[in-house]
């Protein structure tokens, strides 16, 4: 089994109040997992904490990323590592292109691992090939950065970055929201042609809808900050029909 | 007491120079300096924070020992090789002016459909209607401005461009401006610049330092933009630390006349740009942009006075900046709707970026508005890189430093990239990203290797 991401009685807080209460979780190269729960119970808290963003404050555990310890890298060196996060709210940038953009990315990525820059020419060709994957029309690359993209163009941009960076371990933190039935298909067709044995991808959705275009290997309830539920896809779908409420129906008994 | 003492040197300059100005210059440019010396006494000289400067602290930049040469420099050296231009592929008619003079004193540039252009100078005398409609016409919404009326009562020479009716300048014209000296010096360049009904023209100008001294430049420049007429404006503003300029802009716009400026700053010690937009026909368009990048001690102040006095006319206004170190920079952002001027649509935003604790940004959104049909709105933010947005670019693998870069960068762009001169649109985009880099820390193409940045 090729262990991708190790984590161990996560805790992190935010403004003085936990938000992670343990997290335990283990993700394997080629597998799907979706992490599902109602609202606050901490999903874009974890996926937050993953990516190292800097308002929250890790307070016990650990987390592995192929061997490293995780939480010491800065965000930069994360994402070089293989970790892509597509947010929720994808932010605009005015004056940035797309395209300048995605070529210090993937340069600093190359620059990372030791490689020399991308190629000019190569660049072009490869960049207009993953346009395609996700649908996106060709003139958003000239275009600042999300700046005045509809809803669904900064979902697929997201997707189409993830395409050209390639990681190893995709969060999609919320990418159905805001997405009508066609977008979401574009969106999980480019999920789905980049899964391979090598990566995995980490589904954050309040919703199942998503879940039946990526489908998942393993399905976690997040609740109150903890994994409290971990099964196969079917869970995903018992929760559609029975609501978060049969979780916390569920632990209230447990208890 | 330094103000005193700075205007009664000026009243002594003005005096003893009286007679050798008479003589050098045209009756139509010199009739103006008695009435306009006489201003700027009443006005009290140089300004000393007057509501148009506060923030300005023009004093310090007043309170050194500058040369003034009343008659013009001896040409020897032919100025053309004093100075190439390194846009390339900036397809201009090039034309210099050294220390305010026209550069070749007798050259006449005449292009098709009988575009003029010259030394102000030569023009008065070749041109005297046209010199009598114009010359100091366009400047009563500067006459509170003492620094307006010094530049009327020294004014010798400068650029004079003739666009008439109809006619169509193919190539900008793109003004050089030097300052060179062996002492420092202080400078009176006058311009003037028509473009008749209909016609349309492009002007960059570019101001450069050729030696490393104090250099004071306080020149005027009048643009009458015709009915139908089109004037493009680029201003790129590139000296030394040591150098101070003051530029007033005076524009008097037609029916539908368009005007549109772009002010870039790059590099300078005291920058004060004056522009007086007078929308005097219905359906007149302005569109004023300005990007400053300022560290050091450097200040950059930004005053702005768009007046709308016929109806159904539209300004717009977007100044942004990067401010570093210790820089200062000012925008003032007047706007005035007259009774009549129903129809106005006047927008305005004023953007900084503060880089440290110690730059600071006044921002002065100045809204008189006498008429009730208009569409006006302004907005002005003081602040640091958003936060968010830098996430977003480390989380794909951008090291700090670089998002920060980008950032900026991309903060900058929206002003230069509308920047219609592609040639000149890319080689800002390098500069500027030189400039943020840290790489480029003085003029780009300055040979002194002097120590004064």
């Amino acid at each position: 089994m090729n262990e991708l991401l190790k984590i161990r009685d996560l805790h992190a807080v935010a403004d003085g109040k936990e938000i992670l209460k343990g997290i335990n979780l283990e993700v394997n190269a080629g597998e799907v997992h979706a992490i599902m729960g109602p609202n606050g119970a901490g999903k874009s808290t974890l996926s937050a904490v993953l990516t190292g963003r800097e308002n929250f404050t890790v307070t016990r555990g650990e987390v592995w990323f192929k061997g490293k310890n995780l939480l010491e890298l800065p965000a930069e060196d994360r994402a070089r590592e293989g970790i892509f996060l597509s947010f929720q709210y994808p932010v605009e940038i005015p004056g940035v292109s797309t395209v300048n953009f995605l070529k210090t990315a993937i340069n600093e990525h190359r620059k990372y691992r030791g490689e020399p820059p991308y190629p000019a020419g190569e660049f072009l060709k490869m960049i207009r090939e993953k346009m395609e994957w996700v649908g996106i029309d060709s003139k958003l690359l000239n275009r600042s950065l999300n700046e005045g993209f509809s809803g669904g163009e900064k979902k697929k941009n997201e997707i189409f970055q993830m395409a050209v960076l390639e990681p190893l371990l995709a969060i999609l933190d919320e990418t159905d929201s805001g997405l009508d039935i066609d977008a979401l298909r574009v969106v999980a067709n480019g999920v789905n042609r980049l899964k391979g044995a090598e990566n995995a991808t980490i589904v954050i959705t309040h919703y199942q809808r998503l879940l039946a275009y990526i489908v998942p290997d393993v399905v976690h309830v997040l609740y109150d900050g903890r994994i409290v539920k971990t099964a196969g896809k079917e869970l995903a779908i018992e929760l559609e029909k029975q609501g978060y409420d049969w979780i916390k129906r569920q632990l209230a008994e447990g208890n | 007491m330094r103000r005193e003492k700075i205007n009664t040197d000026f009243t002594t300059l003005f005096h003893e120079g009286r007679e050798l100005l008479r003589s050098r210059s045209h009756e139509r440019i010199d009739r103006h300096r008695e009435e306009a010396f006489r201003r700027f006494l009443q006005l009290g000289g140089v300004p000393d924070n007057s509501e148009e400067y506060k923030h300005a602290d023009l004093l310090p930049v007043f309170d050194r020992d500058y040369r003034v040469t009343l008659h013009p420099p001896r040409q020897e050296v032919d100025p053309n090789t004093l100075f190439t231009c390194n846009v390339s592929e900036l397809d201009t008619h090039v034309l210099l002016t050294v220390n305010g003079w026209f550069g070749n004193k007798e050259e006449v540039l005449e292009l098709p459909g009988g575009i003029v252009i010259c030394g102000l100078a030569v023009a008065a005398t070749r041109y005297p209607s046209l010199l009598e409609a114009h010359y100091n016409r366009h400047v009563a919404a500067g006459e509170r401005d003492g620094l307006v009326a010094l530049n009327t009562a020294f004014a010798q020479d400068g650029i004079f461009v003739h666009v008439p009716a109809g006619a169509v300048m193919e190539k900008p014209l793109q003004v050089v401006n030097l300052m060179r000296g062996n002492a420092n010096l202080m400078a009176f360049q006058r311009n003037l610049v028509i473009v008749g009904k209909g016609a349309r023209a492009t002007i960059l100008v570019c101001d450069h330092t050729l030696s490393d001294h104090s250099f004071l430049s306080n020149s005027a420049t009048e643009m009458a933009v015709g009915d139908n007429a089109s004037l493009e404006y680029y201003h790129v503003q590139n000296q030394h630390i040591e150098a101070s300029q003051i530029n007033s802009l005076f524009v008097t716009q037609g029916r539908d006349a368009r005007f549109d400026a772009n002010i870039i700053t790059l590099y300078g010690g005291f920058i004060r740009n004056n522009l007086f937009v007078s929308l005097t026909g219905e359906g007149g368009e302005c569109n004023l942009h300005g990007i400053y990048l300022s560290d050091k001690k450097q200040r950059v102040d930004n005053f702005t006075a768009i007046d709308h006095i016929a109806p159904r006319c539209r300004s717009h206004e977007h100044f942004k900046g990067v401010l570093d170190d210790a820089a200062v920079a000012t925008f003032t952002g007047r706007v005035t709707v007259r009774p009549n001027a129903q129809k106005t649509e006047a927008y305005q935003a004023n953007h900084n970026l503060l880089l440290t604790d110690t730059a600071r940004v006044n921002t002065r959104p100045q809204l008189v508005i006498d008429a009730d049909d208009v569409k006006c709105s302004h907005g002005a933010t003081v602040g640091q890189l958003n936060e968010e947005a830098m996430f977003y670019l480390r989380s794909r693998g951008i090291g700090e430093a670089e998002a920060r870069l980008m950032m900026m960068f991309g903060f900058a762009h929206e002003i230069v990239g509308r920047v219609r001169l592609v040639p000149l649109r890319e080689q800002l985009d390098d500069l500027i990203e030189k400039r943020l880099r840290g790489e480029l820390t003085k003029c780009y193409n300055c040979v002194l290797h002097c120590k004064k940045f």
